[in-house]
């Protein structure tokens, strides 16, 4: 069992051994660091692709489809095809295109997005690099995948282009705030941003010790999710690239692999945030009989199936809707859930949880009531028509 | 207040990725090369020349008349003739180009002898548009079986109508020849 649990820092500590034997130790430091570094490398492409042939299956069950089912059992091999078909296809620059800057997009888009793995906590002792300010890293690494996302969107010389990377410089803004804030109360009651600290922290009580099951945490989680989803421009936030109004928004002049690119960069900042929700709200890798770094996974997984169906339930919403959105509701609420975690923690158990937990659902209310949801329809008079 | 619908929503479609594993006839796909929809009887394609028992003798007289009704005019019908230059009741070429054909079925309304009806088989995909596209009489030669196999209704009250206009005829069997 423990043997299992540590499998992968074993399997570490297997290969600095060999390497010890015939290395001098000076370089033993950077051995580590590359033996890391490549099982992310090699760790975040295939959840990747994984992950688009399971957003194809549950996307195409909830239409009552089957989904891709040709290549390979269940269509297992598909992820494959489709990478060999955009390998090989021609790369397209246009030719009044800022040829660097295009360039330089889908390169600058997908190190983010893996760097995000050095700071999650993928099971006990298993992270590829324990920051004190993880968190802080995290959040600020993945806003540099927006800046990414308007050069792109800029040396493209596109409409377009423009257009989505404006929509996406717009939507990062207005998102990442409600997103931090939300996190602040995590970082409140843990007293620290490394991300390891903060799974210790949830451990115990069988589980009932994750934040989640604070009032706070669960309105904090709604929060940071909602956010999360806005950040690596998923469905129904995906007006940067609404193919309904902008063709494909920033990525319309990209084709092959430098598309793939940027699929990428979605798919793992959509992995990298639901599994920093399950760090910070559902215990990391805590949980019982199995080993840690799977019930990582598995958490991970469920956060990114809702993700998914999230996609599968709902239409892109307006840009107008959007900020609305983020500033009249999230941004309020996640002002609440701080003093409502000021609250939990400093008044005694259980009026503590009753206050905050009434504090957030009377805020609730109130705000929902405020915000309008939609603007009112009135009777459409024709002037030629009837 | 926000949160009802949206839940609402959220509960349809889970419930339809459910019912995709657990209820029969939930998924409408009709895998194709493996599965196949029942196609109805009336459902038509492109021609076909029926004969009765020998291919060398088809009900087809080379009366050209499907020929000229054939809006897109994509068949061609050349008689055969005996080695006295005497014109034959029978075709020796008859092709039928079905890049050009459109599926209309006129000329299975028109056919005086019930020759020519319309196949079902959709499956005519070839390498080249040019020759293999156009269709000989030995790839359009079909038995009566074959047609009472495809449009079982339809061949039985052909095979009746032609019964009874032969017995009107008889006793003198139809002659082979023109003069």
């Amino acid at each position: 069992m423990e043997t299992l649990d540590q499998l992968f820092v074993l399997l570490k500590e297997g290969i600095l051994q060999i390497a010890e034997a015939f290395l001098p130790s000076g370089l033993l430091p950077f051995v580590s660091i590359l033996v890391s570094i490549t099982a992310i490398a090699i760790f975040a492409p295939a959840v990747m692709m994984y992950l688009t042939w399971l957003e194809r299956k549950v996307i195409g069950r909830m239409q009552n489809r089957y989904g891709p089912n040709r290549v390979g059992k269940f269509g297992l091999l598909q992820p494959i095809a489709d990478g060999i078909k955009m390998l090989t296809k021609e790369d397209i620059v246009p030719a009044k295109a800022d040829r660097f800057g295009h360039f330089l997009a889908p390169v600058a888009v997908v190190v983010p997005s893996l760097l995000l793995f050095s700071v999650l906590p993928f099971g006990r002792n298993m992270i590829a690099a324990d920051l004190e300010i993880g968190l802080l890293f995290f959040l600020a690494i993945s806003s540099v995948g927006t800046l990414a996302i308007f050069i792109g969107g800029w040396g493209s010389r596109n409409k377009f282009s423009l257009l989505g990377a404006m929509r996406a410089l717009a939507q990062m803004v207005s998102y990442e705030v409600p997103l931090v804030l939300s996190i602040v109360t995590v970082v409140m009651m843990v007293g620290s941003l490394s991300t390891m600290d903060i799974v210790e922290a949830q451990s115990g009580w069988n589980g009932f010790r994750w934040f989640i099951f604070t009032p706070w945490g669960f309105f904090g989680f709604l929060i940071f999710f909602i956010g999360s989803v806005a950040e690596v421009n998923r469905t129904p936030f995906d007006i940067p690239e609404g193919e309904s109004e902008i063709v494909a928004g920033f990525h319309t002049e990209y084709s092959g692999m430098k598309f793939a690119l940027f699929y990428m960069a979605e798919f793992l900042g959509a992995f990298a945030f639901a599994a920093l929700g399950a760090t910070l709200f559902f215990g990391g890798w805590q949980g019982p009989f199995l080993p840690s770094w799977l019930w990582f996974g598995l958490k991970t997984f469920v956060l990114v199936f809702v993700i998914i169906w999230l996609r599968g339930t709902f239409p892109r919403l307006r840009v107008d809707q959007l900020m609305g959105y983020a500033w009249k509701f999230l941004l309020p609420m996640a002002l609440v859930n701080i003093l409502a975690a000021g609250v939990w923690y400093y008044l005694s158990q259980p009026l503590a949880s009753f206050a905050s937990a009434a504090l957030l659902v009377a805020s609730y209310l109130l705000l929902s009531r405020l915000s309008p949801t939609g603007t009112r329809l009135e009777k459409r008079t024709y002037r030629y028509a009837e | 207040m926000l949160g009802p619908g949206l839940l609402k929503g959220m509960a349809v479609t889970l419930k339809q990725f459910v019912e995709s594993y657990t209820k029969k006839g939930s998924i409408f796909t009709i895998q194709y090369p493996e599965e196949r929809r029942e196609m109805p009887e009336a459902f038509r394609n492109f021609p076909i020349l029926v004969y009765d028992e020998d291919p060398e003798n088809p009900r087809c007289v080379s009366c050209d008349i499907c020929a000229k009704e054939c809006p897109p005019r994509c068949i061609t019908i050349v008689r055969d003739r005996d080695p006295n230059g005497a014109g034959l009741k029978k075709p020796k070429v008859f092709d039928i180009d079905v890049s050009v054909c459109m599926s209309c079925g006129i000329c299975e309304e028109v056919c005086p002898f019930d020759a020519i009806f319309m196949d079902k088989d959709f499956e005519l995909s070839a390498y080249d548009r040019m020759e293999s596209l156009n269709f000989h009489k030995e790839k359009l030669l079909r038995p009566n079986s074959y047609f009472h196999k495809i449009r079982p209704t339809d061949a039985a009250r052909i095979d009746a109508n032609l019964k009874a206009k032969q017995e009107k005829q008889a006793p003198t069997p139809p002659s082979g020849t023109t003069t």
